[in-house]
């Protein structure tokens, strides 16, 4: 019945929702930030431990839908290991990604997402924990939203 | 479903009604958020653009008076479609919002207080909740709320008593819960309320092209609801106010339309309802609200509410026999929709799959995020229901929630 959504709904996508990795609070934080989007009730933390420039180790906790689930697990999955400057590259080619389908460079399996550019009203699930990547880095206090998103 | 309707047949009068979505029939369970429109409301607003369009009240020639005839007709068939006993309790507005806050605007920045009480229900749409919290804060009264039993999201009217002190100025309250399909026994509370002298206000969003509406029978001071949710155009609304009320009330925006006299230092005001109605109104929302009032009645709103009642019944039982879901909402004497959720699948997910079918339905807080916090949840899934919508629809729509619940493992 839903074979036109596996575009948005990919497998990589499905198994994270299902399975999320890294959901798990972190003590230890070096730094945080709050992502939430009270009209749609996405709602997580991202927890991040960073040794000098590098990002050692990425975590979430929250609930919402199964993309912006997803979209956090496979974050976490992704920024373990870079640098700062490297994962604000990294958030850069995936937002442009998510809101226009065109994928710049290599984003290995975060690619998953290229297809939510198809549908609008989901573009700010997919990418509200990438926001609170940034929020965290910048040590933003207020949580970040993605509700006025343009697509 | 009724005998004396033929509920195929009216489903023609809806051009948008067939089509495909994505390759599937639509099915449009959204009603809740807006109705689709009939032919006939849909030629009344082209027939007025092409033979009648010009500013009403003022003019003299022969379109002005076309046009302000047409107005004018449109606030005396809204009188009779709610049994307001004149045309001038008639304001027409935006839609239940705008009367809501003006109301607030107007009638309660005059009689409100610090120390008096604003009496709310936990099931408000924002609508009914922001005016009253605004109001408030401006003049320190204060806001108490009928609470609700749960999942069912019945009012507990063991309460009322309690509740209903002699502090308490205005009672405001919806007759359908748009996110839960509560029927409010909206009567007997406004009787209880009106015992004590307090002013009633009552937000017909939901209720007034679902079933008969009648304000005396209901025995409220103010009655609001909007077109669009009745088949007639959007921006376009109703707020009944029993005539010695509005005499009293000051007016709400100032301009032209409104006035009797205006001077540099001195402006006489018209009487209720222009008193209200300041600029050029929109004229065509009337006109095409008309229609749908004459295309409702046509029908019979004591048969739509059968049909509508008889598809909510038939969608709650099918969809509490399977696993992995909640639903809510009363089980006797529900409104034409059913709120659920699925274990484990966002409400924004079911959405999104059910309209891949060609279903169309709402997922979100609908507007009512206290409620929704207080039954500790982020959102819904909703399927609401019109006359033009068949127990056929409903099959496709319960077929496709089992899809989403197979897709998602469930």
């Amino acid at each position: 019945m839903f074979d036109d959504i596996n575009d948005l709904y990919q497998q990589v996508i499905l198994d994270h929702c299902k399975k999320p990795r890294n959901f798990h609070e972190m003590p230890a934080a070096t730094c945080s930030a709050q992502g939430h989007n009270p009209l749609c009730g996405d709602n997580l933390k991202l927890f991040l431990t960073l040794d000098g420039d590098v990002i050692k180790d990425a975590s979430f906790v929250g609930s919402g839908c199964c993309i912006s689930k997803a979209s956090a697990s496979l974050l976490t999955d992704n920024i373990k290991g870079k640098t700062k400057a490297e994962a604000e590259k990294t958030f850069e080619q995936v937002r442009d990604m998510i809101t226009t389908g065109v994928v710049n460079g290599d984003v290995g399996k975060l690619a998953v997402f290229a297809g939510v550019h198809k549908y609008p009203a989901r573009v700010k699930c997919a990418i509200l924990s990438w926001h609170a990547l940034i929020g965290a880095l910048k040590g933003e206090a207020k949580p970040v939203s993605t509700e006025n998103e343009q697509t | 479903m009724s005998k004396t309707v033929d509920w195929s047949a009216l489903r023609k009068d809806f051009p948008i009604l067939d089509q495909k979505v994505h390759g599937k029939p639509l099915v449009y369970f959204d009603n809740a958020a807006t109705s689709q429109k009939p032919r006939a409301v849909i030629d009344a607003l082209v027939h007025y653009y092409e033979r009648d369009n010009a500013n009403v009240h003022r003019g003299i020639h022969e379109l002005s008076n076309r046009a302000t005839n047409h107005f004018e007709a449109a606030r005396t068939r809204a009188a009779k479609f709610i049994n307001a006993k004149s045309a001038d309790e008639i304001i027409f507005t935006r839609g239940t919002t705008e009367g809501i806050n003006l109301v607030a605007a107007t009638w309660g920045a005059k009689n409100l207080k610090a120390g008096d009480v604003i009496l709310l229900t936990e099931l408000e749409h924002h609508s009914n909740l922001v005016p009253w919290q605004m109001l408030a804060q401006k003049t320190g009264a204060k806001i108490s709320y009928i609470p609700v039993t749960g999942d069912e999201g019945v009012l507990d009217l063991s309460k009322l008593d309690s509740l209903l002190t002699s502090q308490v100025k205005l009672l405001s309250m919806v007759h359908i819960s748009n996110s839960m399909g509560t029927v409010n026994p909206v009567e007997e509370i406004c009787a209880r309320a009106k015992k004590l002298g307090i002013t009633t206000l009552v937000d017909g969003a939901q209720s007034a092209g679902h079933l008969p509406v009648d304000v005396q029978a209901i025995g409220c001071d103010f009655f609001a609801f909007s077109g669009h949710k009745i088949c007639g155009p959007t921006g376009i609304g109703v707020l009944w106010g029993r005539q010695e009320i509005l005499d009293a009330m000051p007016p709400y925006q100032g301009g032209g339309e409104m006035i009797l006299t205006v001077g540099y230092d001195k402006t006489e005001f018209k009487a209720a309802p222009h008193r209200f109605e300041a600029g050029t109104p929109d004229i065509s929302g009337p006109i095409g609200l008309h229609a749908a009032m004459d295309y409702l009645d046509a029908i019979g709103r004591e048969n739509i509410w059968k049909h509508d009642q008889e598809l909510a019944n038939y969608a709650y039982e099918k969809l509490a026999a399977l696993k992995n879901i909640r639903l809510f909402g009363p089980k006797q004497n529900r409104a034409g929709l059913v709120s659920f959720l699925l274990k484990d699948v966002h409400a924004h997910d079911v959405v999104t799959l059910a309209d891949q079918a060609g279903v169309a339905l709402r997922g979100g807080h609908h507007c009512t995020q206290p409620l929704m916090h207080k039954l500790g949840v982020e959102s819904t899934a909703r399927a609401s229901f019109y006359f033009y919508n068949t127990k056929a629809e409903v099959d496709v729509f319960v077929d496709v929630v089992k899809e989403i619940q197979k897709f998602f493992g469930g």
